[in-house]
């Protein structure tokens, strides 16, 4: 009782000082940044001291989050003393901003612990500088997120896309990485274009660009429309929906691996934020064919990242490609919640925007995770590539004993919380036929079954992954040397881990936070849960999941086998070599490679793929099987565009000619055109 | 909630554990009958497991831990799956933890199991087996799904449970989508379950198996778990279907021990006949190559999204 007490006002002190708390974490968060400058080249100081304290910060972040989302506080304002002048910085916490802080508290303390274990010295960029871009990113994140105006907004995302290009880009030195990094910053400023230009459209000849007048402001449908469509190009290009995701498979597999993991677990999520700002909070959900396009690019790039996913060899770009899968299930649980929006249906919509937001919640702490297994992976091997891995459960334990764990959750199976979320959405599918439109409602079935089909297939890549990586024998005789992560990357991937294990157990914690997001968006929160014990997010009678009870049941039915078997079965274990068929001379080169495991998505879906296959002739003598597969939207519509660019290039460059006189002269006219244009109007 | 539905629960936890053995062997012995061989006896499963619990495992060197653990989870899933699904009574408390869509991600956990197990020792034909398995299952799984989709639509639940009860409760008319929904279930069912067309649970032929590819490393007691496990998953999925398409009999919410009895006798009457069933389409089809697989479970899924297309037609006809 005295506890209830004592937590009661805590949670008080806290929330009357909530946005002024949030403020103090970002801004220590810069000043971590500043404090990497002062001995940039130790690696002690900067990762080993600093990093650590970042992660604390994170923590705090989190724990704040939760309690202002747990306090179910209304939304705190406040302008800040910067900016420019007559144009200050806005900022506003409320509940849809808190689940996201929360989200990058969470994911970030982790991350932040692994990355404190990972930077060597002498790996490209000096310590001191990623320590800076490192925290300026993670504070930029939080920024967008509470950023209450649409040029604080663009300042902060902007920060974040720069930041991180220089993280993306720290071993400059290898032009793969400096390629990935220029086609990452061309697609995120092409992304923030339309960002700017949606914000353009939805002040709607008001001239303010605080998000207060823009949710006041009357459009046409036209217009909403457009201000619509500029924030799913300019979101979806950095969430990597498709087609606009062709920099996340080159630019996650060149980051380091905490950064990797920060770009796909945080930055991803940030685009989540953004169109969910702009789609609920600024345009109200007006119309239910926003729902259709995002579901359907939402279903697509579901299935697309699953089975491009399932036929990569490197393991880092396996992963970016299952981002990509994840931020579609994402989509189309947001596409799902406006159709019911739009349609009036306020139930079903905040089922399926809380299945949206917890997706995005597990999604930054399984990838996150996974990333950072990557890394230790990379740094006790030096191999990235799947068919040059093998056997590591036998040499990194820990690492492959937590990698499990963060498989089986984004694989969506129970007990984990990747099954929660997919759960609530297929609920969501379900609750379909009762919509208005009886087009629609024909079609959507067809969209659940895409839905089902993209989960089953991301188990069929995590065990791809997993498999390849850590069982079986080592495909190369150095892999016997691997070392297991140091114990802050321990650390950071237990934490992770049992962010993933506590979500899927007692996944109305999760739901309850969701809640207060959809409550503020739709007005409405999914049922309440009938006992601490299970979930029913719309009525005890139509569905129940309860994932304590689940893992219960599996571990006690798991004990009481094993100690039943051990007083029936008295055989002793013997240790022999695996049967060999009779033929001893195989070795550890005749397992499954990467490219044989996706050999049947290949043969299935081959009208997904551009394929170069080069197969060995009987009269080789050294015969080798190699198989290029290339994604057909680079042909299809990022070439063609790529190559009338350069022609427009070419024809006015002309106007590039080297003489500081001819541009000052032609700014100079424009300027005048300007003027003119203006006072003629 | 009630002492004696945990009693219920047991029983029937219970009884799932200790007949999925015969029914196996009964599938068993009505193929040796249609294909004129002499059978073995019908507690032929029973000794087999008796053997395996007896013996030394011969455990391949360089096996994790993973590798050992593998049975025994598989086993707790199929058991926790026995007592979600209502094979005699639905006053089933365990049953609210988890609904059809859980069941799905219930079996998908014992196959990822089983698929990482395979590849843990390395040798090509474990990996050959869970590459197979795991196309087989993300096949199978949307198929499944849609059948739970249409029994939904029909029913308005995805708890087991309550659509036997709702189910006992209005019966309606017979919708024409549940036939589609049936056959669907019934190609889902064949190759989840590692029979023919898909696989041969008899072959021991390299090239054609998924399911004996996997446990090829297996022996002893581990052995016996997973065949056990795979013959409560078999059982299950039967039990799945009664539930879904023949549920009469079953003993619905605050029935008597004189019920309970009666729906014991139904079940067994009931899966006698769907094991004899099982076994006539065994007999009578013939095992597809490995790439005809991928054909044949996208057609259980076009059946089903027919259902599910059918059903949606037909509703909206009756309500304009």
């Amino acid at each position: 009782m005295n506890f209830h007490i004592w937590a009661t006002s805590a949670i008080n002190i806290i929330s009357t000082h909530e946005l002024s708390s949030v403020m103090t974490v970002v801004a220590c968060w810069l000043v971590l940044a500043i404090a990497c400058l002062v001995r940039p080249h130790s690696i002690r100081y900067v990762a080993r001291f600093l990093f650590p304290l970042g992660a604390l910060a994170c923590v705090a972040m989190s724990c704040l989050a939760a309690a202002i989302l747990l306090s179910g506080q209304s939304p705190e304002v406040a302008t800040l003393a910067l900016g420019l002048p007559d144009l200050p910085f806005h900022v506003r916490l409320d509940a849809l901003s808190a689940f996201f802080l929360m989200l990058l508290g969470l994911a970030g303390a982790g991350i932040s612990t692994f990355a404190a274990g990972y930077f060597r010295s002498g790996e490209g960029t000096a310590p001191g500088l990623l320590g800076l871009q490192y925290h300026v990113f993670l504070a930029s994140m939080a920024v967008v997120m509470l950023a209450d105006d649409a040029y604080l907004f663009m300042v902060a995302w902007e920060t974040m896309a720069l930041t991180s290009y220089f993280l993306v880009t720290s071993q400059h030195r290898i032009p793969e990485i400096r390629r990935a990094g220029f086609l990452y910053l061309l697609m995120a400023h092409l992304g923030a274009v339309c960002i700017l230009l949606s914000f353009g459209v939805m002040q709607g000849g008001s001239w303010q660009f605080t998000f207060d007048a823009m949710r006041n402001a009357t459009l046409t449908p036209f217009w909403a429309t457009a201000a619509f469509t500029l924030a799913l190009l300019g979101f979806g290009a950095k969430a990597g929906l498709v087609p606009m995701h062709v920099w996340l498979p080159e630019a996650h597999p060149a980051a380091p691996s905490p950064v990797s993991a920060m770009m796909s677990g945080l930055m991803l999520k940030t685009a989540v934020y953004g169109l969910l700002r702009i789609a609920f909070d600024l345009l109200h959900v007006q119309f239910w064919q926003w729902g259709v396009v995002l579901l359907v690019l939402g279903l697509f790039s579901g299935l697309f990242g699953a089975i491009f996913a399932a036929v990569q060899t490197d393991m880092k770009r396996l992963l970016a490609y299952s981002s990509i899968e994840n931020v579609g299930l994402i989509f189309t649980a947001i596409g799902l919640s406006i159709l019911f929006a739009a349609s009036h249906m306020p139930l079903y919509g905040a089922l399926a925007l809380a299945a949206a937001l917890i997706h995005a919640l597990n999604h930054s702490l399984f990838k996150s995770m996974l990333f950072l297994a990557t890394g230790s992976v990379l740094h006790a091997t030096r191999q990235r590539s799947l068919g040059k891995l093998g056997g590591l459960i036998r040499f990194m334990p820990w690492v492959a004993t937590l990698a499990l764990i963060g498989t089986l959750a984004i694989a969506g199976l129970p007990p984990l919380n990747g099954f929660v979320s997919e759960w609530l959405l297929l609920q969501a599918f379900l609750s379909t036929p009762q919509l208005p439109h009886a087009f629609v409602n024909m079609l959507i079935p067809l969209g659940a079954a895409a839905l089902a089909l993209t989960v089953a297939l991301a188990a069929y890549v995590m065990v791809k992954f997993y498999g390849v990586i850590f069982l079986g024998q080592p495909r190369e005789a150095s892999l016997k040397e691997a070392h297991d992560a140091n114990w802050l990357e321990r650390i950071g991937l237990c934490w992770l881990a049992v962010g993933c294990v506590v979500i899927g157990v007692q996944p109305q914690l999760a739901l309850k936070a969701a809640g207060r997001a959809t409550g503020m968006l739709l007005g409405q929160a999914v049922a309440p849960p009938p006992s601490i014990w299970r979930i029913a997010p719309i009525s005890s009678e139509q569905a129940s999941y309860s994932g304590s009870i689940f893992l219960a049941v599996i571990l006690s039915v798991v004990a009481i086998t094993f100690l039943a078997v051990r007083l029936v079965a008295h055989g002793r274990v013997r240790r022999t070599a695996a049967w060999d068929c009779g033929y001893p001379w195989q070795n550890s080169r005749m397992q499954d490679t990467a490219e044989g495991f996706g050999q049947p998505i290949r043969h299935m879906f081959d009208s997904f793929f551009k394929m170069e296959r080069d197969l060995p002739l009987p009269t080789d003598i050294r015969p080798r099987y190699r198989i290029h597969i290339e994604d057909r939207f680079w042909s299809a519509l990022y070439q063609p565009v790529a190559a009338v660019v350069q022609r427009l290039a070419d024809a006015i460059s002309f106007l590039q000619g080297g003489r500081l006189a001819f541009y000052l002269l032609s700014s100079f006219l424009t300027l005048l055109a300007l003027l003119v244009l203006v006072l003629w109007q | 909630m009630r002492g004696i539905a945990f009693v219920w629960q047991f029983g029937e936890v219970v009884l799932a554990i200790a007949l999925a053995p015969l029914f196996a062997g009964w599938i068993g012995q009505c193929r040796a009958w249609m294909q004129n061989r002499s059978s073995p006896p019908l507690t032929q499963q029973y000794r087999m497991l008796r053997k395996l619990f007896n013996k030394d495992v011969a455990l391949a060197d360089n096996a994790s831990r993973l590798f050992r653990t593998a049975p025994y989870v598989l086993f707790a899933s199929m058991v926790l799956a026995a007592a979600i699904i209502p094979s005699v009574v639905t006053d089933l408390p365990f049953a609210r933890a988890a609904d059809a869509i859980a069941l799905i991600g219930l079996f998908a956990t014992a196959r990822v199991f089983q698929a990482l197990a395979a590849m843990d020792i390395g040798t090509s034909f474990g990996t050959m087996g869970a590459r197979r398995e795991m196309m087989v299952g993300f096949l199978a799984e949307p198929a499944l799904f849609m059948v739970f989709f249409n029994a939904f639509l029909l029913f308005g639940s995805t708890a087991l449970t309550s659509l036997v009860d709702n189910y006992a409760t209005h019966p309606s008319v017979i919708d024409p989508s549940v036939i589609f929904a049936g056959i669907a279930f019934v190609m889902v069912l064949l190759a989840e379950n590692a029979r023919i067309p898909i696989d041969n649970p008899a072959t021991h032929l390299e090239l054609t198996m998924i399911h004996e590819a996997m446990v090829l490393e297996y022996s002893a007691r581990h052995l016996a778990l997973v065949e056990w496990a795979s013959s409560v998953k078999l059982f299950n999925y039967a039990c799945i279907g009664i539930a879904l398409f023949l549920p009469w009999g079953i003993a619905i919410h605050g029935a008597n021990i004189r019920a309970v009895l009666i729906a014991l006798a139904v079940l067994v009457v009931k899966l006698a006949f769907c094991g004899a069933g099982l076994a006539l389409i065994e007999s009578l089809s013939a095992k597809l190559r490995i790439f005809r697989a991928p054909e044949f479970l996208a057609m259980a899924f076009l059946i089903a999204v027919l259902g599910l297309l059918v059903h949606l037609l037909l509703g909206a006809n009756t309500s304009a």
